[in-house]
């Protein structure tokens, strides 16, 4: 029997979408087990009924629930909160369900000082004060990953993520499984380039020049990118950005990696840790410019990135 | 009593938001408001940022074109630091921006757009969706499925990702084309081009005929048009000056740069997108029988603006839809027409560049050093004008950002075609959900 699905993004760019439609072949297989009850990209299903005349937001019972992006507004977190209600197994879909994502940056700033800047501070932009009426959902106080507010039963990370693992956590759930994680390796671990765990030393290279390497050879003739003085999240980021095989996409594109896929496990300190990696190969780790963004961009949740305390005035 | 019909969440479009129609004591309509429900930020929280790392950080913008983004930054980037690409890496970024668009459009035109005009606008919900089209035209579907595949494979095999790319930098791009990559690339591309003559051909005989009374009635609109055309004329997505039309027809030309004497933007309280307007116009103004400073973008827009197309098949095609209906087109429908004019064009152009012998050069970076600076980036996105202006510090942190990006410029168009919509097929307080999905259908022609 078919397995029921409501999909939905919140705080999101639609790429996770794409990255669903992007299963290709696989999606044909695994389309007819699936009956989608609400996907707001694809399917006129409504939230307020059909015909527009409903009160109260009404989610339908599913089996599954998959949601892209994390929470920014009240209507967000009162979507999700009636997801988790209904469904029996809440899949958290890419890097900003999972961590906070690329937008989870505005977490270094006060909310304040966010609608400051857009509505008031923008160079096309006449100053007005900010949208206020009930139809535009007022901020949460953090942008902030799924688990943050619900209980999460999968986590699919990745900005996007690849599609081999949504169609594999899909089959799992079909398959009767309750769990399905991706496995504890780095990007590194996944990455054919040559290793020789030394680097040229001094500070880290700003990428205003592109990495060294032969273009008619593969990527196993190149040179790891820290080793040639960049910096490279490879070592602390989830592996996986490719699929079950193939190069790590942003390797492939003979550029660095910014760790897209978040975390390697629960709980570690991806900045802490890619300080000591790049410290293990000689290079000067804290002259990594904007080092708490640039290691922090799509895991801004969870704390990760919050505003600094103003410096005192001398 | 008057009453307010919700519709939330707007679907088969490509964002946050919903419909609110607002009927008076005898059921007519008195008021709609298209509302955008959410917010990011990018503006601030980009402050601070490596100007290099621009290009990867803000393509997160949109899921769907983040090539789209990720170019218009790279010519922001280009320009902070005050250097020129060389010509092939130009010649690689229009490749990679091409194949991008070229799977956004099939995929709105045939999975976002068609169960509207396939399955019919009455449909029940359930059916009028990709999974109709499936049903109904089986070999179509698994058609568009293969070709947005093959775009996407063709991306990842060389640029990596096909969604986020970090393929283009400040001077250039990451690697150079071999011959092997092009020699794989070249069949892939005949194939999108065949499809896109399909396309054409398909939709001017199956689609476009039966629903001419939609197209006439449905979100029409009188107001202006911006796009990007070289100096002599020809549309082009990658670069040139911007045009922005009037209704009438006539027309401004303006480098990228100068946007802000041409383009303001205003705040209402009851959506978080902006309004663009065309500032010489006079104070934006909402009013469907009057409006005032309202230009649209995305391809109607594009091919309004435009003398003429940059490739033969393409041109044939504009000559025969302006026969048919002027220069510039109003009916918001033909949005849906202009769009496969435009993936003609853009299927050409990637055999085209794919037979240009400077494709595969090696010298695709020129040399960056950070300073200071400010650098306006324009390019046409599938959605329409993204303008990203960067302003940075001696070390090349971002110190200032603005963005207005493809659907912000329709923001008020789509409120006036929601506006026009919900009048023209409500009245009386007569309405169901096939007529609600005429307001819709309205919407989607921007493709927001």
């Amino acid at each position: 029997m078919a397995m029921t699905v409501v999909e939905d993004w919140l705080n999101a760019c639609s790429g996770c979408e794409i990255s669903i439609l992007n299963i290709g072949d696989a999606l044909v297989d695994i389309l007819p087990k699936l009956e989608f009850l609400h996907m707001t990209a694809l399917i006129d299903h409504k939230f307020f009924g059909q015909v527009g005349d409903g009160t109260v937001m009404e989610i339908p019972e599913a089996d599954i629930g998959i949601v892209t992006g994390g929470v920014r507004n009240e209507e967000h977190k009162h979507e999700l909160e009636e997801i988790r209600k209904k469904t029996k197994f809440l899949i958290a879909l890419g890097s900003c369900a999972c961590y906070g994502g690329v937008p989870a940056q505005a977490n270094m700033w006060k909310n304040e000082d966010v609608f400051e800047k857009v509505f008031r501070n923008c160079a096309s932009t006449e100053p007005a004060p900010d949208p206020v009426d009930p139809s535009v959902p007022k901020w949460t106080p953090t942008c902030a990953a799924l688990d943050e507010i619900v209980k999460v039963d999968i986590s699919i990370p990745g900005c996007p993520p690849h599609p081999d693992w949504i169609a594999d956590a899909l089959t799992a759930l079909l398959e009767g499984k309750t769990s399905w994680t991706l496995p504890e390796r780095s990007v590194c671990d996944t990455c054919p380039v040559i290793r020789e765990k030394k680097s040229g030393g001094g500070p880290v290279k700003r990428w205003i020049q592109n990495i060294d390497f032969n273009p008619e050879e593969g990527i196993d003739k190149m040179r790891c990118i820290n080793e040639q003085g960049f910096l490279c999240m490879g070592p602390v980021t989830l592996a996986g950005c490719a699929g079950k095989s193939g190069v790590p996409r942003c390797i492939q594109a003979r550029t660095p990696c910014r760790g897209c896929f978040g975390p390697i496990r629960k709980g570690s300190q991806p900045m802490v840790d890619m300080m000591g990696a790049l410290s293990s190969v000689g290079l000067e780790a804290k002259s990594v410019l904007d080092r708490r963004a640039m290691m922090n961009r799509y895991i801004g949740g969870h704390g990760f990135l919050r505003p600094l305390p103003a410096r005192p005035v001398r | 009593m008057s009453k307010v019909i919700n519709i939330q969440p707007v679907t088969r479009i490509e964002g946050h938001a919903k419909v609110a129609i607002t009927l008076d004591d005898s059921g007519n309509v008195s008021d709609t408001k298209f509302h955008v429900q959410t917010l990011r930020g990018f503006e601030k929280f980009c402050e601070g940022r490596p100007v290099e790392e621009m290009p990867r950080t803000v393509c997160h913008i949109c899921g769907i074109c983040p090539w789209a983004h990720h170019m218009a930054s790279s010519k922001a980037t280009d320009a902070c630091f005050g250097v020129t690409p060389p010509p092939t890496a130009v010649k690689l970024r229009r490749l990679m921006q091409n194949i991008a668009y070229y799977s956004d459009k099939i995929l709105h035109f045939y999975f976002l757009a068609a169960p509207d005009f396939i399955i019919g606008p009455d449909a029940d919900y359930s059916v009028r969706n990709v999974v109709g089209i499936l049903n109904a035209s089986p070999d179509i579907a698994k058609k568009v499925v293969h070709m947005r595949h093959l775009g996407a494979q063709i991306l990842e095999g060389f640029a990596g990702r096909a969604i986020h790319p970090t393929f283009s930098v400040p001077g250039g791009v990451s690697k150079p084309l071999t011959e092997a990559d092009r020699r794989t690339m070249l069949p892939a591309a005949q194939e999108m081009l065949e499809f896109a003559k399909f396309s054409m051909k398909f939709a001017k005989e199956n689609v476009f005929p039966k629903h001419m009374d939609a197209v006439k009635s449905i979100g029409v609109i009188n107001v202006g048009s911006l796009g990007t055309v070289t100096d002599d004329g020809t549309l082009d997505f990658y670069d040139g000056k911007l045009r922005l039309m009037k209704a009438d027809g006539t027309y401004e030309d303006f480098a990228c740069d100068q946007y802000l004497d041409y383009i303001g933007e205003a705040v209402e309280p009851w959506s978080y997108q902006k309004f663009p307007y065309a500032r010489k116009w006079g104070k934006l103004n909402l009013s469907l029988d009057n409006p005032v400073g309202v230009y649209r973008t995305n391809c109607l827009a594009r091919i309004n603006v435009a003398d003429k197309m940059a490739t033969p098949l393409a041109q044939a095609e504009l000559e025969e839809f302006r026969s048919a209906f002027g220069r510039p087109a109003h009916y918001t429908l033909l949005y849906h027409y202009a769009r496969l004019i435009e993936l003609l064009q853009v299927a050409e152009d990637i055999v085209q560049l794919l037979n240009d012998s400077g494709i595969t050069d090696t010298n695709i970076r020129a040399a960056v050093e950070p300073k200071e600076g400010r650098g306006v980036g324009c390019v046409e996105a599938p959605r329409g004008t993204l303008i990203h202006d960067y302003e940075c510090d001696k070390d090349g942190l971002i110190t200032k950002l603005n963005l207005i990006v493809g659907t912000t410029h329709n923001a008020a168009a789509i409120n006036l075609s929601v506006n026009q919509a919900a009048k023209e097929v409500i009245k009386g307080g007569k309405y169901d959900q096939g007529i609600l999905n005429r307001v819709e259908m309205a919407i989607r022609s921007y493709d927001p």
